[in-house]
């Protein structure tokens, strides 16, 4: 495997498969009394978060922890970057302390692939602005195909703000990787120009009305929402939430009708949820609903990144020998 | 117990190895070592087995039905990966750790009883008996193997041992299973340079 994650397109079916095999092992580790592993002993992982997050740098703190990694946590506010202090020089000063690994998460699209060229550490991408987050997508597959088992031609369905979202671009490459038949659907305002092209070359559905693509066709196995990302939002996207809600929340008929059609759908939401706007409480807590189960997933799945990517010599296979 | 990771059927075996052991002898071995188990425990109370994938696993399971075909009590076997506790993890490349199986008794106060398919420089029992400080307190930790190669690199030895088998470094020991490999039980010894703690 290679020495950084930036991109959920970084991965090869065969090391999805690889990393969601170790995961299922650390999830195992996570329900005993005794929750520490060795295999990390003597290494330093930073996690340095220029952007707000609970679960994301609470899970790799914990997946640091739990393997008996070293884990320091960095916040823009209150570091140096507060004072000035450029990303490069920010980074630098940080990896002249010989730390092994950095997580990153940045405002800027392509920050960690930026940082990745001027570091030895291995660099994980948590998030860079608009662009990706392949660890959200791993536990995403990761909590399928526990429900599911393999995910090809499995059909998932993408629910939200396809210009802003981080966690839709990695969950779109990944599921492709797997062989997952996608739809996402957008309303108007929130797809990038170019969507069509876009949705063609990589090979995913696109529609604009989410009724026709949750009864159009045969019933989803999968339906994702995804945030509306007000932070990210200065222009008018949308007239009102309620419009929203309308045209694109998982409301409570909506969800009574694809439980008709298939009473095994899995309902999922990357968080923090925006109660009565993308999802309504009905959706967030029923039986369909894996999002707790997401978060569980997220420090299982973070184990295993760090795993692979901080432990072994590179390249070449395991001879089988002697025990 | 199925295995959750494909492991790769009928693994070739070395055209120039000699058998050691056939599926008879292997059979008459883990006959005795059975045996040898409810004697030193006096019975089969508080035995757990713990297979280490994962031959030792297929081992584990059959040392039980073999306990049960004596005694007529089921023992409790389980899997303990040792992969995140061996002492080498960071000159090899990178595998998924196997599944670790703890039967539903647990460990604590019990006689667990290891089971590995050849003993060869302890590393990996090393190694075993850390993964399991993590999982309980046992009331004692045996360990049973079907070939004992010699070559120890730390102190530790086995209880029950089907065969011991002089070797040399420059020889590589390969034990096939029915259960695991879908070829008839055999052992082997085939010129080759060993992983010293191999894999």
């Amino acid at each position: 495997m290679a020495r950084h994650l930036l991109s959920a397109a970084d991965l090869t079916r065969d090391e999805v498969l690889e990393i969601l095999r170790t995961a299922a092992s650390m999830h195992d580790v996570q329900r005993r009394e005794v929750k520490k592993l060795p295999a990390l002993r003597g290494r330093t992982v930073i996690n340095l978060f220029f952007e707000d997050s609970t679960r994301t740098r609470s899970s790799f703190e914990i997946a640091g922890k739990w393997m008996s990694a070293d884990t320091i946590n960095i916040t823009g506010k209150g570091s140096s970057a507060s004072k000035g202090e450029s990303l490069r020089d920010t980074v630098l000063t940080i990896t002249a302390m010989a730390v092994d690994a950095l997580v990153i998460r940045h405002s800027a699209s392509g920050a960690c692939h930026q940082v990745a060229e001027w570091v030895d550490a291995s660099v994980i991408n948590a998030g860079d602005g608009t662009h990706e987050h392949p660890t959200q997508a791993l536990l995403d597959a990761y909590t399928m195909t526990q429900r599911l088992g393999d995910l090809e031609g499995r059909r998932v369905v993408i629910v939200g703000d396809l210009t802003h979202s981080r966690v839709f671009r990695s969950n779109l490459l990944l599921l492709k990787t797997l062989g997952a038949d996608v739809t996402v659907v957008a309303p108007p305002t929130l797809m990038p120009s170019g969507a069509g092209p876009w949705s063609r070359q990589d090979g995913f559905a696109l529609e604009q009305d989410l009724d026709d693509a949750l009864f159009g066709g045969p019933p989803p196995d999968v339906v994702m929402m995804l945030r509306v990302q007000r932070e990210r939002m200065s222009g008018g996207y949308f007239p009102t939430a309620r419009e929203y809600t309308v045209g694109y929340g998982l409301t409570r008929p909506r969800l009574d009708r694809l439980r008709a059609a298939n009473d095994d759908v899995l309902v999922m939401h990357p968080g923090p949820m925006n109660r009565g706007l993308e999802i309504s409480a009905e959706a967030a807590d029923s039986l369909n609903s894996v999002i707790l189960d997401q978060v569980s997933a997220g420090v299982a799945v973070r184990m295993a990144v760090l795993y692979h990517l901080l432990v072994g010599t590179d390249g070449g296979s395991i001879e089988e020998g002697s025990a | 117990m199925a295995p959750d990771r494909e492991v790769p059927k009928g693994h070739p075996v070395d055209p120039t190895g000699r058998v050691v052991l056939g599926p008879d002898e292997i059979a008459r071995a883990l006959r005795r070592i059975a045996h040898e188990i409810l004697e030193s425990n006096r019975g089969a109370a508080d035995l757990v087995l713990l297979g280490i994938p994962s031959r030792g696993v297929a081992l584990a399971q059959r040392l039980a039905a073999l306990i049960e075909e004596v005694e007529g009590t089921q023992v409790p076997v389980g899997s303990l990966d040792i992969t995140l506790h061996r002492d080498d993890l960071h000159r090899h490349p990178t595998r998924a750790p196997m599944r670790t199986v703890i039967p539903e008794s647990g460990v604590d106060d019990k006689v667990v009883v290891l089971v590995d398919d050849v003993l060869y420089s302890g590393r990996t029992v090393r190694a075993a008996l850390d993964a399991l400080s993590d999982l309980g307190r046992p009331r004692a930790v045996r360990l049973a193997v079907l070939v004992d190669r010699g070559h120890r690199e730390l102190p530790i030895r086995a209880d029950h041992v089907g065969k011991n088998l002089p070797t040399s470094h420059s020889e590589k020991v390969q034990v096939r299973l029915q259960a695991h490999d879908g070829i008839e039980d055999s052992v082997r010894i085939a010129p080759g340079e060993s992983h010293v703690g191999g894999r």
